[in-house]
């Protein structure tokens, strides 16, 4: 019994110190989250860990939150879950309460308001990079099918303002059926 | 009631922000910024800007941010259950059948599909941040309009940020914490 509050009550430092000390969202928490719970404290393997990490990246939701979920999980079952989850989101939810708190009173101050537009510029190029990056790549895999769902959504959606979830629920249909067809066709030859 | 209705739109949200961060983006600002009309572009784009510099997930940060601006801490708190509730139980079923999803034809699928829509969507809020930067104009109609009216301090910082992030590769935060700095230096000298 003690020694299973012990585990919670690590599984809840670990994940909360993680979440409130890491900048830069979950593609930097992941590897963190790596190291901590497989390399450190061996309450995971290493093949393991990638597999749930995998699932974490394929379910809505904040990457980093979901990490945590999964091995809260695999720890503890649903409740360690549970105290993951709350842990991993307490950090920002307090932080974030506080700065939309100060917020309503900086916005009022003229200096502060050219700064926050000027980093704004910021903000948007490393959107800008990220998609970049992000369309580059399926560019390159040269999958027609890919580049036709991409371009065609990005005019939906910033010309005509289409459901979003309208969208995304056609594209994982199209994807369904996609997949489905290739299979039958190698099965064919 | 608001709480409810905080709720409600970020559960949505929680459920269909398929590949991290960035991908939640466009879905807040359609619930956010465009149906509820909760905040504006140019808060919307503040909010980015803290969330980029504080820890936490965007979305978190969003749900709190926009829950403590409508509706106080209470709102702050149901905006954050509801963008969690639905990935918590997709990601713990998920974790029972995890063999059968990983390598199913239907999980393949799905994300095959969702993946470039999901870039498509970050893409058209990546450039209507972008317009409100350099702008003050979230749509193109605007911007053609005021074409000339062009921000052209916002401009050099931006075209400044994308040479730096593709040339160096460099933490996103130092970018963005770089515009401050020289925005600082800026309104010193004049």
């Amino acid at each position: 019994m003690k020694e299973k509050l012990r585990l919670y009550c690590t599984l809840f430092i670990t994940t909360f110190k993680i979440s409130a000390f890491t900048f830069g969202g979950g593609f930097v928490i992941v590897p963190l989250m790596k190291k901590k719970f497989c390399d450190e404290l061996k309450w995971i393997k290493e093949d393991e860990v990638l597999d749930l990490i995998a699932i974490a990246q394929s379910s809505p939701g904040a990457i980093a939150v979901n990490t945590s979920i999964i091995i809260g999980h695999r720890v503890l079952g649903v409740s360690g879950a549970l105290v993951a989850a709350i842990a991993t989101v307490l950090p920002p939810l307090v932080i974030l309460s506080v700065v939309s708190f100060f917020y309503t009173f900086f916005k009022e101050n003229r200096a502060i308001n050219a700064l926050l537009k000027d980093m704004q510029a910021g903000v948007a190029a490393v959107i800008v990079d990220v998609v970049f990056d992000m369309a580059s790549k399926i560019v390159k895999k040269k999958e027609l099918v890919s580049i036709l769902l991409m371009s065609i959504s990005f005019i939906l959606v910033f010309f005509f303002k289409i459901n979003l979830y309208l969208l995304i629920l056609s594209g994982a249909v199209t994807g369904i059926v996609y997949k489905l067809i290739q299979k039958k066709r190698k099965n064919a030859i | 009631m608001i709480y409810l209705e905080l709720f409600w739109n970020f559960l949505q949200i929680g459920l269909l922000s398929i590949g991290g961060g960035y991908a939640a983006l466009p879905l807040i600002q359609e619930r956010v910024v465009e149906n509820n009309h909760w905040l504006t572009m140019e808060t919307f784009a503040d909010l980015i800007t803290i969330s980029e510099m504080t820890p936490g997930p965007i979305a978190i940060n969003s749900a709190t941010f926009v829950g403590m601006q409508i509706a106080g801490i209470p709102g702050a708190i149901a905006a954050t259950i509801g963008f969690v509730l639905p990935p918590f139980i997709i990601v713990i079923t998920m974790a029972y059948f995890y063999n059968r999803f990983l390598s199913s034809i239907v999980m393949d699928g799905i994300l095959m599909g969702i993946r470039p829509i999901v870039i498509a969507l970050i893409g058209s809020a990546g450039l209507s941040i972008t317009f409100t930067v350099l702008w003050n104009q979230s749509k193109l109609i605007g911007v053609i309009n005021s074409f000339k009216d062009i921000n052209i301090f916002s401009l050099v910082l931006f075209l400044g940020s994308i040479a730096f992030l593709r040339t160096f590769k460099p933490n996103p935060i130092l970018v963005i914490l770089g515009c401050g700095v020289l925005s600082v230096l800026c309104y010193i000298l004049t």
